[in-house]
């Protein structure tokens, strides 16, 4: 029954998504928000195990102090900070939570984000080093693109920019398309497999 | 001054500023009540001739002085009919476009859809649409309820209103009309893929083509162990209700079961916390199968933040703390995949990632040894297993695929010769 059971749910939850699909009709039309409504109240439950596991993994840390253990200080002390204000004066506009969203975590993320841009340019310089005639077609492929969608581009060639758009338009846009054809087939093939038990590695590993 | 007011100051004598008062009383009143009448008759006339008499309702639109040649042309041909394919509540209320509406005009701002329950009732505003818009959905309608249409052409003051529609009712429908071609199409391949299945069930052998980068898998975890070091398993970014992160765990716990087979630490950190939960048990279940559950470690799978760059920060960190000898990035992944993938080279590890969102592909080319395409993703866990039943359905997706790229082909040669119609009978509504 251990097994059993989740295999009905998921075979039943599969196949009503899949009859909401071709059934317009009330109560199908309703079910896809039903279940992403009870999808997100277990989210908000699972948030509970979510922070019980930081927070077991990070006193374990700091009683074995393993190498690089004051991270879990910092971990620790932020959440604290944030949990307190949090409660204590809310979330709104000009309460400290506010002041600490905008002036600590934002600025983090966007430091993590403007990372992105050396990462393009050293995983670029790799990529466009024309060692194959594949990676020289990309070089190749890539400065048109890119200089066909700068104003020089236009300076040099008035057709650099319609070549750029070609290349985006035609052979990048087949490939996608192509790739989007195999991902939906993919997904379909899963699904299936899932809905009608044949896949259940995720129920026990067999 | 009438002779009822003379008799009426003889028969009742008062002082003469009282009088006076009175005289101007009652020239103000009869003034006011001429101006009334002769309003009244104006009015009459501006009916008569089609004037819209709303522009008056307010004093200040009343100030406005009209001519019959500031009025905007009227909408035409209003046509109503319920929505098609969906839960009803819904009608469409389409309209031919006022003359006045071209772009150098001002004439027509906007269009004004009002409702009514019975022919000669009173219509109700419902909604407006923009200037240059000839539709209108009106989503607030009873299902087996009649209604009527009309549509005013306004320039926001003054406004000239088209024909009363003819009724409609709107009405929820049983199938989706528009999807039958996707109908077709999902039996077909579901029809395959369990054919496949079928023959796989029967014993019969089955030819998958080679995949690189689930080849590469046993290699990765083979190398990790002989460096010594940890497996880092990614899961994507995406909740358990993202297709790619179910394909995800389902990969995990091929990874897992082989992790645990050479004993090699496998560290998962995770981005949802039901990933974690569902991570957590595969992991758990592989070790199991592998003999091993003593070497399970809950603690290794573990949350990190729902965070998109706090998540990339705190995976980049312990890439860089514990320099896994194998890297897995596995289901969903937006901009942090560079920054994930980057760091990953710059620690050594080969580098096996899959993802099917084709934005993201070009990063992990670039930057991991090994990258499963789309649909690869979603085979490597057949794939892997060598299961036939999983393998027979590999096969169907295969067919369906080949199915697929002989309608393309036999679209775009029909279409070249004119044969138009299959558009719309491959299409979606």
């Amino acid at each position: 029954m251990k097994k059993e059971i989740p295999l009905l749910i998921t075979f039943i939850a599969g196949m009503v998504m899949i009859l909401q699909f071709f059934i317009p009709h009330r109560p199908f039309s309703d079910l896809q928000q039903l279940f992403n409504t009870w999808f997100l109240i277990i989210t908000v439950f699972a948030m509970i195990l979510g922070l019980g596991n930081l927070f077991k993994v990070h006193t374990k840390r700091l009683q074995r102090r393993p190498k690089g253990w004051w991270y879990s200080i910092v971990l620790l002390a932020g959440f604290a900070i944030m949990f307190t204000v949090g409660m204590v004066w809310g979330p709104a506009r000009g309460t400290p939570f506010d002041y600490l969203f905008w002036n600590v975590h934002i600025p983090m993320s966007s430091m993590m984000f403007a990372l992105l841009a050396f990462f393009v340019a050293s995983a670029s310089y790799r990529a466009f080093r024309a060692r194959t005639p594949e990676a020289t077609l990309l070089l190749v492929s890539a400065i048109l693109v890119m200089i066909g969608r700068v104003p020089l581009g236009n300076y040099i060639w008035d057709k650099l920019p319609l070549i750029g758009d070609w290349i985006m338009s035609y052979p990048n846009m087949a490939g996608q398309r192509a790739i989007m054809i195999g991902i939906a087939l993919g997904i379909v093939s899963t699904s299936l497999r899932i809905i009608l038990g044949i896949e259940r590695t995720y129920l026990s590993g067999k | 001054m009438p002779n009822n007011v003379k008799q009426f100051l003889i028969v009742y004598p008062i002082s003469p500023l009282c009088q006076a008062l009175v005289k101007n009383a009652i020239f103000i009143l009869t003034s006011r009540l001429m101006c009334i009448l002769l309003f009244d008759m104006l009015l009459i006339l501006m009916l008569m001739v089609g004037i819209n008499v709303e522009a008056f309702d307010t004093p200040n639109e009343s100030s406005k002085i009209l001519s019959s040649s500031e009025l905007p042309a009227p909408p035409t041909e209003v046509l109503v009919k319920d929505k098609p394919n969906d839960a009803g509540g819904s009608i469409i209320v389409t309209w031919g476009k006022s003359a006045d509406d071209v772009e150098e005009n001002e004439l027509v701002k906007e269009y004004r859809v009002f409702r009514s329950g019975a022919l000669d009732g009173e219509f109700e505003l419902i909604g407006t649409a923009n200037k240059g818009f000839e539709k209108f959905v009106d989503g607030t309608t009873i299902d087996g309820t009649q209604y009527y249409y009309m549509v005013k052409a306004s320039d926001g003051v003054v406004h000239s209103q088209s024909a009363v529609s003819e009724a409609v009712s709107s009405s929820a429908q049983w199938f989706h009309t528009g999807r039958i071609s996707m109908l077709v199409a999902t039996v077909i391949i579901c029809f395959l893929i369990l054919w496949f299945i079928g023959k796989a069930k029967k014993g019969e052998k089955l030819y998958i083509r080679p995949i690189a980068g689930l080849e590469a898998v046993d290699d990765a975890v083979g190398r990790a162990t002989e460096m010594g070091k940890p497996i880092m398993y990614i899961p994507g970014i995406a909740d358990m209700d993202d297709i790619q992160t179910i394909a995800s765990v389902i990969i995990l716990g091929r990874v897992a079961r082989k992790a645990a087979q050479y004993e090699t630490p496998l560290l998962v950190p995770c981005c949802r916390s039901i990933v974690m939960s569902a991570a957590q048990e595969t992991v758990k279940e592989a070790y199991i199968a592998a003999g091993r559950s003593d070497a399970y470690d809950a603690d290794k799978i573990r949350y990190l933040t729902d965070d998109q760059f706090g998540y990339a920060a705190g995976v980049d960190g312990m890439m860089l703390r514990v320099k896994p000898g194998a890297i897995f990035y596995m289901g969903c992944f937006y901009a942090e995949s560079l920054i994930l993938a980057e760091t990953g080279h710059s620690t050594g590890a080969i580098q096996i990632a899959g993802t099917a969102m084709p934005s993201q592909l070009p990063f992990f080319i670039t930057a991991c040894d090994y990258t499963l395409i789309g649909e690869e993703l979603f085979a490597a866990s057949a794939y892997l297993s060598r299961e036939p039943l999983l393998l027979g359905s590999l096969k169907g997706q295969d067919m369906g695929k080949a199915i697929l790229i002989a309608i393309l082909i036999g679209g775009v040669i029909l279409v070249s010769l004119g044969f138009t119609k299959i558009i719309a009978l491959l299409a979606t509504g």
